[in-house]
């Protein structure tokens, strides 16, 4: 017994290491000065911390510039926002009430459109982006923030349609047919019975789009344009195309930026995000 | 008429019909119950009252008023379900106040209606609680606490009971009998227990399959079952089936099984034109009457329950159950004479298993 759990703590303790290891090195190298880099090992601690380059990662060098922009992610971090918090909240919301209506009300065909949804979810982006670039521009929006959002929403709302027509196919019989005696139509049984039962259900699918939303690339730089360009996009263009010396800790600091909110959101949602996987039944 | 009326109503799913004509009549103030083993059709037919399940045919009255087409909250009925069905997210006070507030009943109002109802079932202190802090007695008050609210022409009870431990049960079950009496409301009762039906229900009708068994009160269902279904169905430890023929000897009536005849005492006068025609002969345990001057009978075993016993005979070729009180000792291998009460006996045609007895 002894043994195994030692095998156990070495084991972990290895995974954490090795999933570790290239974010302390990326956190020491964005805070070395660019002699250091040059010179000493990647492993070593940085001699004099300075968060000169996050600073500069984050606003852009003013000084040097091409063209309007100083070439900072603080930007692109605005936009990133514009498109993840409404096509969030569409894209949560509408999965909530289609899951909800395909797992309570027996609709004709409400299988053949779940099928349908699971094939969607199924289906690599790729594979759809022509199609859906045409249809986009037919709606006179490619190229913009709301032509993005609507692309996430669509690819989006297959997911979350799943997940909660998933957990309120678990909700009992019983619960519903109350429900109907005590006279709840359609949106008051959501509203009031469902929606609320569903809280951890609406934390995961929260937490889920909005990694998926902000951590985009692909749709983010085929549907934005210029004016819609994420911050995954804009990190793209800074670190692959500067001219001259690499800046090896303004590349770290603007990944780390850009990573940074997906991570807050699940260190501050941990707990909830566990109790959403685990729920499955509802007990009275 | 006031009360509940079932006119030719007909279930079918998938085009297979599994109820035909159920034709019914609940008075008002009725304490009605279904009942009937699983698959029987009696939580189908309480969910085609509720309107939870459209009738494939024929049509349902509430208080005079055809709702065959209405919605289960325009029917004016309530329900209380086995699982208890309470919201999860709700406290208690809102659970009981949802209908209410789904009718569209100010505020006010609804807050002095809960109180009462809260009161009446005595669980005003749990008023601000959520349904998963409540123990399952607990929670059932306030399932009834949420039908009890909506003062509705007619209660649906669908096993309210089943998932209650046995004491609690039997707590319940004298709480909702007086609740009836207290409140005279018509109720229909969905169970597979038979003491329950016994107890609480002015009316019962036993369902078998899809149809109609009996509807008679608790009292003739249990003594004068209207078929052997009935006759097996209801009474623990179950009645006694053997098949024969009545024969008359001289003035002493017997049942003969062909390996035996069991004496019958107190025979009525309309089983004499029964004589000679093979029939089933039911006798429940308490029919079965010790006598030293009856049918040579051996103990097989006795099972004591304490205030009474079974005993397991062997009698005429066939195995029988006689009740007897707690004093005597049974020992197995022993023979003892036994008769069969006449007055109370049933039998049935041996082909379609109607009773052929009547009064």
């Amino acid at each position: 017994m002894r043994y195994n759990r030692w095998a156990l703590y070495g084991l972990l303790c290895l995974a954490a290491i090795m999933i570790m290891a290239p974010v302390f090195i990326m956190i020491s190298t964005s805070l070395k000065s660019m002699d250091e880099i040059r010179n000493g090992s990647i492993f070593t601690l940085p001699a004099d911390p300075s968060f000169a380059a996050w600073s500069k990662a984050w606003l852009g060098d003013c000084t040097q510039t091409l063209g309007k922009k100083c070439g900072g992610l603080s930007s692109s971090f605005m936009t990133s926002v514009q498109i993840v918090i409404p096509a969030l909240i569409l894209s949560v919301g509408l999965g909530a009430v289609t899951g909800y209506s395909l797992a309570v009300w027996k609709m004709k065909g409400a299988n053949v459109m779940f099928a349908a949804l699971l094939v969607g979810m199924f289906i690599p982006p790729q594979v759809t982006l022509y199609p859906l670039i045409i249809m986009i521009r037919e709606l006179g929006i490619f190229g913009s923030i709301p032509g993005l959002i609507l692309v996430h929403v669509i690819w989006g709302v297959a997911f979350t349609t799943m997940m909660f027509r998933n957990f309120f196919k678990t909700v009992p019989q019983d619960l519903l047919k109350a429900a109907r005696i005590d006279g709840a139509g359609f949106w008051a049984l959501f509203w009031h019975v469902m929606l609320p039962l569903s809280l951890p259900i609406l934390g995961v699918a929260m937490i889920l789009q909005f990694t998926y939303i902000w951590n985009d690339f692909l749709l983010g730089l085929t549907f934005g344009g210029r004016s819609g360009q994420p911050m995954t996009v804009a990190l793209n263009n800074l670190v692959g195309s500067q001219f001259g010396e690499k800046e090896y800790n303004v590349d770290m600091a603007a990944t780390m930026l850009t990573a940074l909110p997906t991570l807050a959101v699940y260190l501050l949602s941990g707990r909830l995000f566990v109790r959403g996987i685990a729920a499955g039944a509802v007990k009275g | 008429m006031n009360g509940v009326e079932l006119r030719d109503v007909t279930k079918a799913y998938a085009g297979i019909t599994v109820m035909e004509n159920i034709n019914l009549e609940i008075s008002d103030g009725d304490f009605l119950v279904l009942l009937g083993p699983s698959g029987c059709g009696k939580s189908t037919l309480l969910n085609m009252i509720a309107g939870l399940e459209p009738v494939t045919g024929g049509s349902i009255d509430i208080n005079g008023r055809d709702v065959t087409a209405l919605e289960p909250d325009e029917r004016d009925i309530a329900m209380v379900f086995q699982s208890y069905a309470l919201y999860p997210t709700m406290s208690v006070r809102k659970n009981i106040g949802f209908g209410l507030k789904m009718a569209g009943m100010p505020k006010p109002d609804i807050e002095e209606r809960v109180k009462e109802v809260a009161e009446l079932l005595q669980i005003t202190p749990l008023l601000d609680r959520k349904p998963s802090q409540l123990s399952g007695g607990q929670q059932q008050r306030v399932a009834i606490g949420r039908a009890l609210v909506r003062e509705p022409a007619v209660f649906l009870f669908d096993e309210p009971l089943s998932n209650l431990d046995a004491k609690l049960r039997a707590d319940m079950r004298i709480e909702l009998k007086r609740l009836h009496e207290r409140l005279g409301r018509t109720i229909v009762y969905v169970t597979h227990d038979q003491i329950e039906a016994m107890t609480l229900a002015t009316k019962v009708v036993v369902l078998d399959r899809g149809s109609v068994q009996q509807a008679d009160t608790p009292e003739n269902v249990y003594r004068r079952p209207a078929n052997r279904f009935v006759a097996s169905f209801v009474g623990a430890p179950t009645m006694n089936f053997v098949d024969g023929t009545l024969v008359r000897e001289g003035d002493q009536m017997f049942f003969d099984t062909g390996k035996g005849k069991l004496p019958l005492v107190d025979v009525p006068a309309q089983a004499n034109e029964m004589v000679g025609r093979p029939m089933t002969l039911g006798a429940r345990p308490e029919h079965l009457m010790f006598d030293d001057a009856g049918i040579s009978a051996r103990v097989v075993l006795a099972e004591p329950t304490g205030p009474d016993q079974y005993v397991r005979l062997a009698v005429a070729g066939a195995e029988m159950t006689a009740r007897s009180g707690p004093e005597q000792a049974f020992k197995p291998g022993a023979d003892i004479g036994i008769v069969i009460d006449g007055a109370r006996m049933s039998l049935f045609d041996l082909e379609n298993g109607q009773a052929l007895l009547e009064g």
